[in-house]
């Protein structure tokens, strides 16, 4: 569905990534695992169009997609949850899901269908982003992305910061629609044990590179910890 | 009293004037940190709209009219020119943009001097304009001034509507709040900079129209203009509309109730150490909006 090839990219004068190769299968998750500083948030930054890679292809379907900007990306069926519970926060619940299905023939559908999964939501509508709770903005991130309907969902650490009541729940969640069928994840992750429940595959990235691939399940866990402890 | 009324309204007079001038610059500057020199230029292009109608329309009154739509287009389309020209390559350089942007002001100040002549032109006012309001016996108020107060209301009324209720309006306001995640969500970021770069250089011809009923038309109106724009948009806050119209109605009533008791440039002074202390207690202006971006 979507691959790296030999991607290098990185702020300024600074390299994050060296050459990273790795691909997500149609259909499943693929969890991307490393400590902080490894460049995991920078590869979905990559993939989604918010920073341009030095060297290297992206490709989403076999089409190099390295030059196309965020929202032509977004149409090709990709959805990009940031890190941080990011919201639109002076506009309303109702604003942030109303403004991603405005001139969407499907809009309205889609933002009742995203409202189903996320049904806490729905009495918050009036409620302006920046005043939800930290758990509750991640809940509008997601919904916010699935409105557009996407084949390939990029999640940065979608449980970090949240409290535990709400982690279970969005987990949850994030393993039924990956189960849905017609949807691929990219899953950066901390928490390794949930990451890998949810993989297919995962990938260990250290320092930029990618230093360990194999098959997801619980059973890659002792695998995965002895890698990231090195 | 009557002489405090009629001050009071010559203030809020001269606020909906500097109302109107600002408004378009709180959507380029305030909303989207483009520091344009060139707006006052766009202001002198939507008062020479009117000057050229004149020419082809005898009626002042229709010419006046039509002026409104047409100089917000021509001023529109002036703005966005110089948007995909020159501004949006020098996003997040907003010392490049202030030198390139003055350039720009003096070119266009250059080009109405070779076009129209170095002197003032003159437009005429409608009939109907030109008159003033008797409220009692001895306050009068003049019928023009009355009308730019009813626009630049009109004005803010048209822009917040568009701002809080359309789907254009909530992309700008997205764009703003958290530009990358914007441009995640499927939003052409662009796109929604070129349109409110659009409305708010209209909204610099429609300023020019309504100036035309009261001062001069030249090629160095908008010199005179810009300074007075930026401190109403800053003094009010970026990014805040609503800082923006208190701040035009108080400094316009501050000007005219000191200028009363003292002089045109005696009041101008003390207007500006006003400001110039009130930002040293509140830099941020009288309203901020907070807005994150992608880590």
């Amino acid at each position: 569905m979507l691959s790296f090839e030999d991607v290098h990219a990185g702020y300024g004068r600074s390299v994050v990534l060296h050459g990273v190769s790795l691909s997500v299968p149609a259909d499943g998750v693929a969890a991307v695992l490393g400590h902080n500083g490894a460049g995991k948030s920078t590869l979905l930054r990559a993939a989604i169009g918010l920073l341009t890679p030095r060297s290297g292809r992206i490709l989403l379907d076999g089409d190099d997609i390295t030059g196309l900007a965020p929202h032509d990306r977004v149409a090709r069926g990709m959805a990009y949850v940031p890190q941080g519970q990011q919201s639109f926060p002076h506009l309303t619940t109702a604003e942030n899901l109303q403004l991603v299905a405005d001139g969407r023939r499907d809009g309205r559908a889609a933002m009742a269908e995203s409202l189903d999964l996320f049904p806490a939501l729905k009495d918050l509508l009036p409620r302006r982003a920046g005043l939800l709770s930290g758990g509750q903005r991640q809940q509008l991130a997601l919904a916010r992305a699935l409105i557009t309907r996407p084949r390939l969902l990029l999640l940065d650490e979608p449980t970090e910061g949240i409290q535990p009541s709400v982690v279970a729940e969005i987990e949850q969640t994030i393993l039924s629609l990956a189960a849905r069928g017609g949807l691929s994840v990219l899953l950066v992750e901390q928490h390794v044990g949930f990451a890998l429940r949810a993989a297919r595959t995962y990938h260990v990235l250290e320092a930029g590179r990618v230093t360990s691939t194999g098959d997801g399940g619980a059973d890659a866990e002792p695998r995965v910890r002895r890698a990231l402890t090195v | 009293m009557t002489l405090v009324l009629s001050q009071l309204f010559t203030g809020i007079s001269i606020g909906a004037v500097l109302l109107l001038i600002a408004l378009g610059l709180s959507l380029t500057f305030g909303q989207m940190n483009v520091i344009n020199m060139a707006h006052g230029e766009l202001i002198m292009v939507g008062a020479y709209t009117v000057y050229v109608l004149q020419q082809v329309i005898s009626g002042a009154g229709w010419s006046l009219l039509i002026a409104l739509p047409v100089a917000f287009a021509v001023a529109g389309l002036i703005g966005v020119l110089l948007e995909v020209s020159l501004i949006r390559r020098l996003y997040l350089r907003p010392l490049d943009t202030l030198l390139v942007t003055w350039g720009v002001s003096l070119l266009l100040q250059q080009l109405a001097r070779d076009v129209f002549g170095a002197p003032n032109v003159q437009t005429r006012a409608p009939e109907i304009l030109t008159g003033s309001i008797r409220i009692t016996d001895d306050l009068a108020i003049s019928s023009s001034r009355v009308f730019i107060l009813v626009l630049a209301l009109a004005a803010v009324a048209a822009v917040t509507l568009v701002l809080r209720t359309t789907p254009l309006g909530r992309r700008i306001r997205a764009v703003v709040q958290n530009r990358d995640l914007a441009a995640v969500s499927g939003l052409a970021t662009g796109r929604i900079d070129r349109l409110t770069f659009f409305i708010g250089s209209g909204l610099a011809g429609i300023a020019g129209v309504a100036l035309t009923l009261i001062g001069p038309i030249g090629p160095a109106m908008g010199t005179n203009i810009i300074v007075n724009a930026f401190l109403v948009v800053v003094v009010g806050g970026i990014g805040q509309l609503k800082g923006t119209v208190i701040v035009a109605f108080v400094l316009g009533v501050l000007q005219s109730m000191v200028e009363y008791t003292t002089t045109t440039s005696v009041a101008s002074v003390i207007v500006f150490v006003t400001i110039v202390a009130f930002l040293q207690w509140r830099p941020q202006g009288l309203f901020t909006l907070r807005t994150r971006s992608l880590a």
